[in-house]
């Protein structure tokens, strides 16, 4: 197959996503992305989740599994440990990772599998038509929540860095280039990597619209952030006002999942051949 | 002179090693040349309560555990108070005399055979730690019993190879030391004497439904299991974990049975044979993903243990009342098989079909079973893999994409089954989706995909249940015409075929019909089997479950039903006596 591009990343498949939706600024960042990196079409595999972002599945031209909600990150596992040599990118939305899936999030981050888990954060139920979501902001008015939301919202990123999460990352949809280098960086990171993007529900979240975030958000990498300091990721993830920060907020080192397992060391397990040379010996351990 | 079989029974608190020690026994008689049947009954708590195993050993094929027992081995003085009742005619109990004040029990005055040995004694004696008294007991057991007493020491000596000689001695010594004590004491004062049996080949093993499972999975080649912990499934886990590097397959503890499956799915996806396995509450949580699985046409087994329900229930304990949920189980409509195993060597044996039938129609299989099959022991000949076929249907090798047609997952084919491509294969791409999708796997909400699809996955039911047919779907025990046919499924197999001996003493002319692949239904052979003769229903459900699924699909009720859901299964001869009184 030829080297991935803009043209051959996209599908024939209708786009039903609201004109001016932020995940077409998501879909750009990934396309341009995996262009840039050169991964083959073939090594990449697409999973999505249900909701708005759940689309995704069908316009890029990679291999692709659009799962049941919530459950993007088991399927990723399942499929990064069968097959390591693939690179595995997950799609998920607000309401799927951290209100169905929340109880996956943390244990994929302390794993470390080597999955790549990207959040379309648009802190508002879409598809279902404008419920509030775990990431709402106190206060949201919606007709599930007519006298504003009561609970505090969910902060993905302090819950993926108390987990150990080694990536932590935050993107937003008004800057693409800014999202694609960061998806490049998270999909070059040897371990599971988390960019929470701030994506623009333009039908159904009337409050943080693409103005709310241009006056908002900064550049942790222009304000000298160190990515290996874990307590100031932890700060930077606590600011929320009139200062949003993004990029690259955690990042370390650490062994991948993988090398707990001797048996998939090296190759895959889709590629090893069956092994039953030592059944007898197993059967002689019961008699 | 040797007894054609023996039941024993030894009990103590939980945490007294009585499991282990019963195994132990079980493995005793078998190296010895007995066929061998343990099962362990244990409530849901680490310390304390009350565990005992019961054994039963005989030159005849065994295939249950029995009503009352030979020999009562107490540990503590629960044990007789809550046994001694079935106790057989002569039988005797070995008790723990520095533990145990027989008064303190209901036991009658006039019962005899009463065994004590100061077993705690014993244990200071030979400078072991207070955990081998279950060790000088089962020594103990030996001497009365007139067995072997160095076959023990054999097991012994495996058993504690890896914690070094000086566990190995302690355990050896202890054993030796309550075996003297009997041998001096009681030497044939116990009517019942057993002998090492010349008749039944030596090498045979010694294993669960699960652990029988688990090889099955093995030789199948599944090379990914995912599961939640959870009784009585979490043997199946364990025994997986432990032989995974030898075998390379990856196992995972999940952080729930939802991620289990879909793990599991991802898995099979990127083109493994996979399995995960649960018990009735996390089979609930996993029923959306396994909707999913049949949406996406993605082969998956399933293996489901069933526990007396609803609800938490009695975790530890068994029952056979999550059969219309198998069959039932998630949303919408998607064709699955389901198997029931009646014992060790169906377990082996129909779990490689599980997988060899999930790759060649791309469907989920489950694997019901219960907490009786799964947990207890019994004696076999070792597996054979030397005609083992696996057949992974239209699964495309991982070579080049060549073909000029492109590739699309859910072709609509005549037999409703696609290729499978595995994701990473060079030239094309594969694409699936839990949502209604068009042939290329993209999402497509056209009335007529929806049916166009829906007709495609059930077009493999045809080809489904011709494969079926070469496999005994069901099975006839004891004489094809019968005056009565006892109808069941799953582990009440083993007490069906002790019943079934049972009343041919009493010259009933029984036999057993067994339903084995309970959907895709056996009707035809169901009906032949019940064949106008005196059918009586046995399940281990209140509601019949089986006997509902027959008049559904051969129009045939069957009134008269012997039910127990107590969670303790049925013994053989109160079940032979339900079967006289029904008759």
């Amino acid at each position: 197959m030829e080297p991935p591009t803009r043209i051959n990343l996209k599908t024939d498949e209708t786009n039903t996503w609201c004109p001016g939706c932020g995940n077409f600024g998501v879909l750009r960042a990934l396309q341009s992305a995996i262009v840039d990196l050169g991964i083959q079409r073939e090594q990449v595999m697409l999973v999505t989740g249900i909701g708005c972002h759940g689309k995704m599945y069908n316009y890029v031209n990679v291999n692709g599994f659009h799962g049941i909600h919530g459950r993007v990150l088991p399927v990723m596992t399942g499929i990064k440990l069968t097959n390591h040599d693939l690179t595995i990118i997950g799609h998920a939305g607000d309401g799927d990772q951290y209100d169905e899936g929340l109880g996956h999030f943390p244990h994929a981050a302390r794993r470390n599998v080597d999955v790549k888990l990207f959040t379309h954060n648009n802190k508002v139920y879409g598809l279902t038509t404008g419920q509030t979501s775990p990431t709402s902001t106190q206060g949201y008015v919606s007709k599930t929540t007519p006298h504003g939301a009561f609970p505090p919202r969910i902060e993905p990123l302090k819950i993926a860095l108390a987990s150990n999460a080694s990536f932590v990352a935050r993107g937003w949809v008004g800057d693409v280039d800014h999202l694609k280098e960061l998806m490049k960086a998270a999909i070059q990171h040897k371990g599971f990597a988390l960019v929470d993007i701030l994506q623009v529900c333009i039908t159904f979240n009337r409050v943080q619209d693409y103005q709310f975030y241009r006056d908002r958000v900064y550049k942790l990498e222009e304000q000298g952030h160190d990515s290996s300091d874990y307590y100031a990721a932890m700060q930077r993830a606590d600011e929320w006002g009139d200062n949003i920060p993004i990029g690259i907020f955690y990042q370390e080192t650490r062994p991948v999942y993988r090398t707990s397992l001797p048996q998939i060391e090296k190759t895959p397990l889709v590629k090893q051949p069956l092994k039953l040379k030592e059944f007898s010996k197993t059967l002689q351990e019961l008699a | 002179m040797a007894d054609e079989e023996i039941s024993i029974l030894i009990g103590g608190e939980a945490g007294a090693g009585i499991s282990a020690a019963g195994f132990s026994l079980g493995k005793v008689f078998m190296r010895g040349g007995l066929h061998v049947f343990g099962t362990v009954d244990y409530p849901s708590l680490i310390r304390g309560g009350h565990n005992f195993y019961m054994v039963r050993a005989g030159q005849d094929l065994v295939y249950n555990h029995w009503d009352n027992h030979d020999l009562i081995i107490a540990l503590d003085a629960n044990t007789i108070q809550r046994h001694w009742k079935e106790l057989k005619q002569g039988g005797g109990i070995i008790y723990d005399s520095d533990e145990i004040a027989t008064d303190s029990t209901d036991l009658p005055k006039d019962v005899k055979n009463l065994f004590p040995v100061p077993l705690k004694t014993i244990v200071k004696e030979v400078k072991g730690r207070p955990v081998v008294r279950n060790t000088v007991a089962l020594g103990a057991a030996i001497g009365i019993l007139g067995y072997n007493i160095e076959i023990l020491e054999d097991i012994l000596q495996e058993i504690f190879t890896d914690k070094g000689d000086k566990v190995v001695a302690m355990n050896v010594n202890a054993a030796r030391a309550g075996y003297d004590y009997t041998k001096e004491h009681y030497s044939k004062k116990l009517a019942y004497q057993l002998q090492p049996s010349k008749k039944v080949q030596k090498n045979r093993i010694l294993l669960t439904g699960n652990e029988a499972i688990a090889l099955g999975a093995i030789a199948a080649g599944c090379k990914f299991y995912a599961a939640y912990p959870m009784t009585p499934a979490s043997p199946l886990l364990h025994f997986l974990i432990a032989q995974a590097e030898r075998f390379g397959i990856v196992t995972v503890q999940t952080e729930s049975e939802i991620a289990a499956i879909n793990m599991a799915v991802g898995a099979s996806y990127a083109g493994v044979r996979t399995m995960t396995g649960t018990s009735g509450g996390g089979f609930c949580l996993m029923t959306e993903a396994l909707s999913m699985a049949g949406m996406v046409e993605t082969p998956l087994v399933l293996m489901l243990a069933q526990r007396t329900g609803p609800s938490t229930g009695l975790p530890t304990y068994t029952a056979q009342s999550d059969l219309r949920f198998a069959i039932h189980a998630s949303h919408g409509e998607f064709p699955r098989v389901v198997i029931a195993p009646g014992d060790v060597n169906e377990c082996f044996e129909f779990t490689i079909d599980a997988f060899n039938l999930a790759d060649e129609f791309q469907i989920p299989i489950i694997l019901l079973t219960d907490k009786h099959l799964l947990e207890s022991h019994a004696s076999t000949q070792p597996f054979s893999i030397e005609k083992l076929v696996i057949n992974r249907g239209k699964l495309l090798p991982m070579t080049p994409y060549s073909d000029k047609e492109p590739y699309h997952r859910h072709r609509l084919t005549e037999d409703g089954i696609s290729p499978r491509l595995i994701p990473g294969t060079p030239g094309a791409l594969t694409h699936s989706d839990s949502a209604v999708h068009k042939e290329s796997g993209f999402h497509g909400d056209r009335c007529s995909i929806a049916t166009e699809m829906a007709d495609k996955r059930y077009r493999k039911v045809p080809k489904l249940l011709k494969r079926l047919e070469k496999k005994p779907c069901t099975k006839i025990y004891g004489p094809k015409k019968a005056d009565v046919t006892l109808v069941g499924w799953g582990s009440t197999k083993g007490v069906a075929l002790e019943a079934l001996r049972l009343l041919d003493k009493d010259n009933i002319k029984a036999n057993f019909l067994q339903v084995i692949y309970l959907t895709p239904f056996p009707a035809e052979a169901v009906k032949a089997g019940l064949n106008d003769q005196n059918p009586i229903l046995v399940e281990g459900n209140q509601t019949a479950q089986l006997g509902s699924l027959i008049k559904e699909h051969t129009s045939i009720e069957l009134t008269k039903r012997i039910l127990r859901y107590d969670g303790r299964g049925f013994n053989p001869l109160q079940l032979t006596r339900r079967i006289k009184e029904e008759i």
